[in-house]
């Protein structure tokens, strides 16, 4: 039963290497009562210097952007921007609550497509907007619990899920819309992705991410229920223990994601007025990327709202810099990753190059303790 | 305490020994067994509709698609076996399948096995930078392989920009590889199956191969055992990106148009694939020959809708639908398992 408990408490950890060493001090390593406060105070400084440190890439990247270009710094092209990355920004917020709680989602951007051809297909048959709207929440609800029970009920990892009902639910979407196109959407709606919002430069997408950013900012630093949601990710046995529903709130978390990523392909829809069946396709893993780059541990417990809205800012400005200075566009991975490879390494840089130097030297005559002292850090 | 509670549960456990052993084998063996019935029905069923199914030509086809899928398979067994996850494959496809095939407009005359080893050597340099950050660097391989499909996928495109390879530029020798057959049989499959077979005995057989399965149980207690878990890590992801960089030739010989998108996506199609074939993601079980069978059963779920005439739309609602009906009968098994075997121990004790 301790196995299986682990098991599924495992989440995305399991899938990194080797269990807790990444993992900061908040991991479920071996805190003594005594140096809790210590720790909780080191992992608060060590948050807010990443989060330091990501408010200097974004500046460096406005600069960057500014200097080489004359346009990246101007009402027009912050409209843009926030234009451009929306929608993988509204995802990222229920992706980091998520992940802090020790699982994953790879499902978003096939939600979004469901919810953008199921969006087509009823336009198309007529119905009225809101009725539509009241349908997709429901999609999303009802892709969310899929996801929820399966990972908390059934209790199996959330990764292979995931990757299930990314396939199921691109199917759906697949089935729902086949190879029609639907446009011609009304231009209340349409107009969304072509305004800003009245006296500002923002897109609504960015405008509803902002709001959406205060909401889930408030829900997950400042109440009891974004609490327990740290204190899952950290240790599911000790949350279990602590009296914490982890189940009900996994299983929300993943409705909570599911509806958050139905109103994203809505979004989506009306701003390029085409609902087709690979709208948002391979988004997920931008979403996943702009999680950990905002600092969120991939293995759980650790992150921050401030950090995903740096790292939003530092994705978008980035992609939106490089394609202003001509640089091929969908070669801007090679800088995306970078920065994600960045995120891990760099917190790690002295364990690393420490490492490196151990391997290189004398790797024959590593004797057990060492080996064991190497596992605890 | 343990000897109360196995006094506890002592009556429960009436069914004698041989018994209980008996059914942990046979649930043991349900892992690859389960599947490959799954996909006899399947198969069944698809030719009592249609028979033209079990057409010599269908089959080759099934085969042919199923050879990348296969290979990319193997590798990514022994990554996620060793608890790992290796994201960058489909990028390390691309990148070899175009570096690979250009040679031969660029070098007139080069010998074909020439064009494999470089695709290998293109994949094995990918996946020793993969090993290496995830071992050294003892970061998760979920983000460090992430970080790697976005950064090949890159320069893959600075490399390729717009052009293409085309059928055109590749000799006539190459092009047909995938055509070539033995008795029925397409000796590329063939080939593939020999490949895979040897992929498996060596994690069934060889010491390196057995204590992948032992850091994905415990990669503490492999560590503590004094297994080299960093070299064994390193090892899997290199070989898991030089099959990628040998699939990607492949590719090439199948598709026969190379651009910078070649293989995007396959990544979470090859995880699936294993998965469905019965490899736990979270390491520790699983093999190489579920995994191949796995891919298999993809493939032929593909083509079974083709033939059926049902519209294409719906391969990947099926695939997915399939991949959760698998993990959650495995959970079911293996949850089962555990309670056989807590019976028989509890039996031993009392």
């Amino acid at each position: 039963m301790q196995a299986e408990r682990d098991a599924a408490a495992g989440g995305p950890e399991a899938a990194g290497t080797t269990g807790h060493q990444a993992a900061p001090p908040a991991g479920p390593g071996p805190s003594r009562p005594a140096s809790l406060g210590a720790a909780a105070g080191q992992l608060l400084r060590r948050s807010a210097r990443w989060e330091a440190g990501l408010l200097v890439l974004v500046i460096a990247i406005a600069v960057f952007g500014g200097s080489t270009s004359s346009e990246f710094l101007t009402g027009s092209n912050f409209f843009n921007i926030g234009l451009g990355s929306g929608e993988i920004a509204i995802m990222a917020l229920p992706m980091t609550l998520i992940i802090i709680s020790g699982e994953i989602d790879l499902s978003v951007a096939s939600i979004l497509g469901m919810s953008s051809a199921l969006l087509g297909v009823l336009w198309s048959k007529g119905w009225p907007m809101l009725a539509i709207f009241a349908v997709l929440v429901l999609l999303g609800i009802a892709a969310g619990l899929i996801n929820g029970l399966l990972v908390t009920r059934v209790g199996l990892p959330s990764l292979a899920v995931t990757i299930g009902t990314l396939a199921l639910f691109r199917g759906i979407a697949l089935i729902t819309i086949g190879a029609n196109t639907v446009s011609n959407f009304p231009a209340v709606y349409t107009n969304m992705g072509v305004e800003p919002i009245p006296h500002t430069e923002l897109s609504y997408s960015a405008g509803i991410f902002i709001v959406l950013a205060v909401i889930f900012g408030v829900v997950l630093h400042g109440t009891p229920f974004g609490r327990s949601i740290f204190a899952m990710g950290a240790s599911q046995d000790a949350a279990l223990f602590a009296g914490i529903r982890v189940k009900r709130i996994k299983t929300l978390l993943y409705v909570i994601s599911g509806v958050t990523c139905a109103l994203a392909g809505a979004l989506w829809t009306f701003r390029l007025d085409t609902a087709v069946q690979n709208n948002g396709l391979g988004l997920e893993l931008d979403v996943v990327a702009i999680a950990l780059l905002a600092g969120v541990s991939i293995f759980g417990g650790k992150g921050s709202i401030i950090g995903v809205v740096l790292a939003v800012l530092a994705f978008a400005g980035l992609q939106n810099a490089l394609l202003l200075t001509n640089f091929n566009q969908e070669a801007t991975g090679i800088v995306i990753g970078g920065l994600l490879l960045a995120s891990v390494f760099v917190p790690n840089a002295v364990s690393f190059s420490t490492r490196v130097r151990e391997s290189l030297g004398r790797r024959r005559r590593r004797a057990v303790p060492a080996a064991i002292g190497a596992g605890r850090e | 305490m343990s000897a109360t509670l196995a006094e506890r549960r002592g009556p429960a456990a009436q069914p004698p020994d041989p018994g209980s052993r008996r059914l942990t084998e046979r649930v043991f063996r349900v892992r690859e067994s389960g599947i490959l019935a799954v996909l006899v029905v399947f198969a069944a069923i698809t030719t009592a509709i249609q028979p033209r199914f079990l057409d010599s030509q269908n089959i080759q086809f099934v085969l042919i698609n199923t050879t990348v899928f296969a290979l990319l398979a193997l590798g990514e067994t022994m990554v996620v076996v060793s608890r790992n996850v290796d994201l960058s494959i489909g990028s390390v496809l691309g990148l070899s399948a175009y570096l690979s095939t250009r040679l031969f407009s660029q070098v007139h005359g080069i010998p074909i096995p020439a064009v494999f080893a470089v695709g290998l050597a293109i994949g094995l340099a990918c996946g020793v930078a993969n090993g290496l950050m995830v071992s050294l660097g003892r970061v998760p391989s979920l983000v460090v392989t992430l970080a790697t499909l976005y950064i090949i996928r890159g320069i893959d495109i600075l490399i390729v920009g717009g052009n293409e390879v085309v059928a055109q530029s590749l000799p006539n020798a190459f092009a047909n590889i995938p055509q070539d057959t033995v008795l029925g049989i397409p000796d590329l499959a063939i080939v593939i199956a020999a490949i895979v077979a040897l992929g498996a005995y060596y994690m069934r057989s060889f010491r390196s191969g057995r204590e992948l399965y032992a850091i994905g149980s415990n990669p503490d207690a492999a560590r503590l055992a004094g297994i080299p878990v960093g070299k064994r890590i390193f090892t899997a992801f290199a070989i898991s990106g030089a099959l990628a960089g040998l699939a990607g030739v492949l590719w090439a010989a199948e598709y026969q148009t190379i651009d910078s998108t070649a293989g995007t996506g396959y990544e979470l199609l090859v995880v699936s694939a294993v998965v469905v074939g019965g490899v736990a993601i979270f390491g520790g079980s699983g093999t190489a020959v579920g995994a191949a069978i796995g891919a298999l059963l993809l493939s032929t779920i593909n083509s079974a809708l083709n033939v059926l005439g049902i519209a294409p739309f719906w391969d990947q609602a099926i695939a997915g639908f399939l991949l959760l009906l698998a993990i959650t009968l495995d959970r079911v098994i293996s949850l089962r398992l555990a309670a056989a075997l807590r019976l028989r121990s509890a039996h031993r004790a009392g």
